[in-house]
């Protein structure tokens, strides 16, 4: 038997730097390119086909008078071009003044809403991690509000607030005599701060869930080296929770706020419909000039400037949080 | 641990007083529920005149809460199941990777979010009936329209928390995890899922509740077959009156099964990294 | 690439289908399927299926057609009739709030009932006047035709008149003050409202003004809200709270039907409703225990006043435009205006036949049907039927809303501020062309 000992074929030697371009590689490379457009492809098609679309017909819609008469032929319906804005930005005009007014009573709701739901989501986070008896219950009672469903809660709230046969008044007038005069929650200047009284009630368990779910991801051996280097209690949560859950509280706080500005069945059902002055959000009143007046062309017109707001909101939000990060 | 006193008595003190907040309400819930009805309309009482549980028995008769109950069952599951998978997937690629249109896509993911649900309502239901009528699937009056509207509602806020959660997961560990040769999926489903569970099980409760109680668009895209709970809760106010204590009672009904679901969760939230606990 | 993508969306957009064309049916009826879309009336929608379903098997006994129903709650009545306007795929027969006649007439997506599609169910004749003129705008063939009629009427609580030692019911506005202030002691008010609804706000709005001469639309149709009639009007209703003090501040909050139960336990002696029977009974009061009188009037006459004394209030019943069998629709409609069923339905709903025939049954000639009778056929005025119906109801219904928030807070109100109030809310109509 011969063996023939064939000659090994040097290989190349891979030189760093100068990769060989085979039609492998490129093929490997090319999928690497591609894999985080894969990954991403359902979520945009749904996006797409539920939200993003439909956005744009509501940007068209703003762009149109777009009342009764047309609704069965949407697609004919004339082109306006800016006078719904018009009419809506119109300060001097009741509808303009009346959407400023609503815009105000929303950024008052948003920031006293979102701010309370964080800081008892987070003060209970915090105080919930240490192992005690009753602590999975105690922490189940506490997302009880966000299991309910939102109609039953709040006209559950709307009861409770009743002037005459509510809860709180017969709390506060009758049984700790706190104030004299029966105050109306319903109607009037104590409106809004009902409102924001059920939607902290509503809002906080969910800030409660993202938070632990968060505050599980922190290593202890983080706790222990600054427990190692003297700090107290308020300086751990200070230097090692806080920081450790930047990532989720920047995400949960940015979108409570949005969610918190749209925010419209609450204010819908505790107030039976249409909400007082003091109270009336943003959203109500571009239901009320849309659906209920039939005119959706100027409904959309003040989503398209609300979607506009908040987008700077966003966006310089994001800047703020991001040079934070970049800086820190 | 070394625990200081302090520490002990304001978390007593604060957990109760959180307590007694949350508890107002659920108390005047449970109370109403066994309320007759009379006790619902008049004066404030802390105890019912006499216990009664003819809400329990009446609500079946008002509202079919049987069918809807398992309508949303059924709607809430499968939307919370795909958009769980569909948001891990594209929260992967936003914090994992860096490609040309990820702030894009973000971005317009979020501004989602910024625009009132109620101008989404007559677009997404003429893209239904167009579809439908296309291809032949029915999307309106159906469950499958659902399905799809609402694991599609939780994606925004899914995705850009699932990538928060993501970011604090080292690189170290995909990279260790690219040396002993996984690929993407591979990475995915081995390094990053176990450890981000607390995470993607928030998602996923919220996901589900978000499909659970959303009442807008179930009104309007089901029909009697496939109307969902909360849109069925809605009957029990009519024209006339309100059933209090029937509304309250079906509100606690259908909320058990939620909250028992709570309790079993608390298990996942001390899995991952750590049962962390602050000392 | 954009292009391609607008084309796409346009695509899943703009409706494929073309119009269909309700061509006529086969000869025979028989097998043909029809979708109904019943309103909430009856005590529960379950209890709204009870009532329409055997009569629905009693139709197809008889004509073949097979009725899907489906009752929808006021909640979402209208989103639902919106959504299947736009985009074309709605149901064939549906009731509808007689107010929406005018904006729903305004879409096109409705059947017209011209003069031959009238005889077709039956003829115009067989409806009462004062249900039939509100279809619609005038001038124009209505939406639909009336199905159940209902009035506003006072309702008050003969024991505590007794009480009071007051022989009957106020038939003047000055008398149900007077009344009013004997009833008004301790936890007992004469008189309740319900303050925080915009639409009982809008509807007592439109009575009184009609009662001071007053109008919110002129002759063109152009909105006239701060008009000095209508001022009056509101005022006289206002004051009741106000400067009588026979209502409770409370009152300024109730949405939620609290003036139901608050004259059901006797916290009120005075209630001004629709049809409350059905309900006051739910909330346990016994029906010998109160009484049904009309609306009282302004006494003087004012200047250029009507007289009216409530809103035609009611459902009509209409036909979807698009509808791809229109004769059975039309069956249906005829069916459910018959005499026999109209007595059925209304004796079940508590509401009033809106044809003259059913009248001949016993349960529609006790006296308070009488009453609720005489109302709708002489002194019932139909809401303004313009487009812009809607506007007027939630603007004008919002100001009074808050108005009595004003006054429950204990601040005075004036005319002028009601006058500045309503011209706000004039200033915000928005004309639909």
């Amino acid at each position: 038997m011969t063996t023939t000992t064939a000659p090994i074929t040097p290989v190349a030697p891979a030189s760093p730097g100068a990769p060989v371009d085979t039609p492998r590689r490129r093929g490997r490379a090319v999928r690497r390119a591609l894999t985080p457009y894969a990954f991403l492809l359902p979520a945009l098609v749904m996006e797409l086909l539920v939200h993003l679309v439909p956005m744009a017909v509501g940007v068209w819609i703003s762009f149109r008078e777009l009342t009764q008469f047309f609704i069965r032929r949407w697609s004919e319906a004339p082109f306006v071009g800016l006078e719904n804005y018009r009419v809506v930005l119109d300060w001097s005009g009741p509808t303009g003044a009346d959407l400023v007014h609503s815009l105000f009573v929303t950024i008052v709701y948003t920031v006293c809403s979102v701010g309370l739901s964080w800081l008892f989501g987070f003060t209970a986070g915090v105080l919930l991690q240490k192992r005690f008896r009753g602590r999975n219950v105690l922490r189940t009672m506490f997302l009880t509000p966000y299991a309910l469903p939102a109609y039953a809660a709040v006209i559950t709230w709307s009861f409770l607030l009743q002037r005459d046969q509510g809860m709180l008044n017969h709390i506060l007038v009758d049984q700790l005599h706190l104030v004299d005069e029966r105050p109306f929650w319903l109607i009037g200047d104590n409106s809004l701060w009902s409102l924001i009284m059920v939607a902290v009630w509503r809002t906080w368990p969910f800030a409660l869930l993202c938070i632990t779910a968060g505050l599980q991801a922190i290593p202890p051996d983080l706790y222990e080296a600054s427990a190692m280097d003297g700090a107290g209690f308020l300086r751990q949560v200070r230097e090692v929770t806080l920081p450790m859950l930047a990532p989720v509280n920047r995400v949960l706080i940015l979108v409570l706020v949005l969610w918190s500005f749209n925010d419209f069945s609450t204010p819908f059902v505790l107030f039976g419909g249409s909400a007082p002055r003091p109270a009336e959000l943003i959203s109500i009143h571009i239901y009320e000039s849309s659906f209920i007046t039939w005119n959706f062309g100027l409904g959309s017109a003040m989503s398209v400037l609300l979607l506009l707001f908040l987008f700077v909101v966003t966006v310089v939000y994001l800047l703020a949080v991001n040079r934070r990060r970049r800086d820190a | 641990m070394r625990e200081a006193r302090w520490i002990r008595v304001t978390r007593v003190v604060v957990l109760s007083l959180l307590a007694l907040f949350t508890l107002a309400p659920l108390y005047v819930m449970v109370s109403s529920s066994v309320k007759p009805l009379a006790d619902v309309t008049d004066d404030f009482r802390w105890w019912p005149s006499r216990l009664t549980v003819r809400p329990f028995v009446d609500m079946w008769s008002t509202v079919p809460l049987g069918r809807y109950f398992v309508n949303s069952v059924v709607v809430s599951l499968a939307a919370m199941a795909f958009s769980v998978v569909v948001a891990i997937f594209a929260a992967y690629a936003v914090s994992r990777y860096r490609f040309r249109g990820r702030s894009a896509f973000s971005l317009a993911v979020l501004s989602t979010q910024m625009f009132p649900g109620i101008l989404f309502l007559l677009p997404l239901f003429l893209i239904y009936v167009n579809l439908s009528r296309i291809t032949g699937i029915n999307l309106y009056g159906s469950r499958l329209g659902l399905v799809i509207t609402y694991l599609t509602f939780s994606l925004p806020f899914s995705i850009w928390m699932l990538t928060g959660y993501f970011a604090s997961i080292p690189r170290e560990l995909d990279e260790s995890a690219a040396v002993d040769g996984a690929g993407p999926l591979r990475t995915l489903v081995q390094v990053i899922l176990p450890t981000a569970l607390p995470g993607i099980v928030a998602v996923a409760v919220y996901s589900f509740m978000t499909a659970w109680g959303e009442v807008l668009f179930a009104s309007v895209m089901t029909g009697e077959s496939s109307r969902t709970l909360a849109v069925g809760l809605q009957s029990y106010s009519t024209s006339n009156y309100v059933y209090w204590n029937q509304v309250m009672a079906a509100s606690l009904v259908v909320s058990i099964p939620v909250v028992a679901g709570f309790l079993a969760l608390q298990r996942h939230f001390v899995a991952g990294l750590t049962a962390g606990a602050v000392k | 690439m954009r292009r391609s993508a607008l084309a796409l969306a346009a695509a899943l957009v703009v409706p494929l289908a073309a119009a269909c064309g309700s061509g006529e049916d086969s000869d025979s009826l028989e097998g043909v399927t029809i979708t109904y879309w019943a309103s909430n009336q009856g005590t529960s929608l379950e209890h709204d299926a009870a009532v329409l379903q055997p009569e629905l098997e009693k139709f197809k006994e008889r004509t073949g057609i097979t009725v899907n129903l489906e009752v929808i709650g006021w909640d979402n009545l209208l989103n639902r009739i919106l959504a299947a306007a736009t985009s074309g795929q709605g149901p064939d027969v549906l009731n509808i709030g007689n107010t929406w006649s005018a904006s729903l007439q305004a879409t096109g997506a409705f059947l017209p009932f011209d003069d031959a599609t009238m005889e077709a169910i039956g003829g115009r004749d067989r409806f009462l006047e004062g249900s039939l003129s509100a279809t619609g705008a005038p001038g124009q063939p209505p939406v639909g035709v009336p199905l159940y009629s209902m009035a506003y009427v006072l309702y008050y609580n003969k024991k505590l008149f007794a009480e009071a030692g007051l022989d009957g019911p106020p038939t003047t506005w000055d008398e149900l003050v007077e009344y009013g202030k004997k009833l008004t002691t301790g936890d007992q008010w004469g008189l309740v409202v319900e303050g925080a609804n915009i639409s009982e706000n809008s509807h007592h709005a439109f009575t009184f003004a009609q009662q001071y001469g007053g109008d919110f639309f002129d002759e063109e149709g152009k909105p006239q809200f701060d008009a000095d009639p209508n001022v009056a009007g509101i005022k006289r209703y206002l004051d009741f709270m106000g400067v009588h003090k026979i209502v409770n501040p409370s009152a300024a909050e109730y949405a939620n039907n609290q003036s139901l139960s608050d004259f059901a336990s006797g916290k009120a002696a005075m209630l001004l409703w629709q049809a409350a029977d059905t309900a006051l009974q739910q909330y346990g009061m016994n029906p010998d225990d109160y009484g049904v009188a009309p609306v009282p009037f302004e006494e003087p006459t004012p200047p250029g006043g009507r007289r009216i004394n409530s809103m035609v209030a009611g459902i009509n019943i209409a036909v979807f435009a698009e509808t791809k069998h229109k004769e059975a629709a039309l069956e249906l409609v005829k069916f459910l205006t018959s005499d026999e069923e109209q007595i059925i339905l209304n004796k079940a709903y508590a509401s009033l036949p809106t044809v003259h025939g059913a009248y001949r049954d016993p349960a529609f000639q006790t006296d308070t049907v009488k009453i609720f009778q005489e109302v709708l056929a002489n002194t019932a005025a139909p809401l303004p039927a313009v487009p812009e119906e809607a506007q007027f109801e939630t603007l004008v219904g919002t100001a009074i809303k808050d108005l009595f928030a004003d006054i429950a807070s204990g601040k005075t109100v004036t005319e002028a501020d009601i006058k500045a109030k309503l011209a706000a809310a004039n200033a915000q109509v928005t004309p639909s062309s």
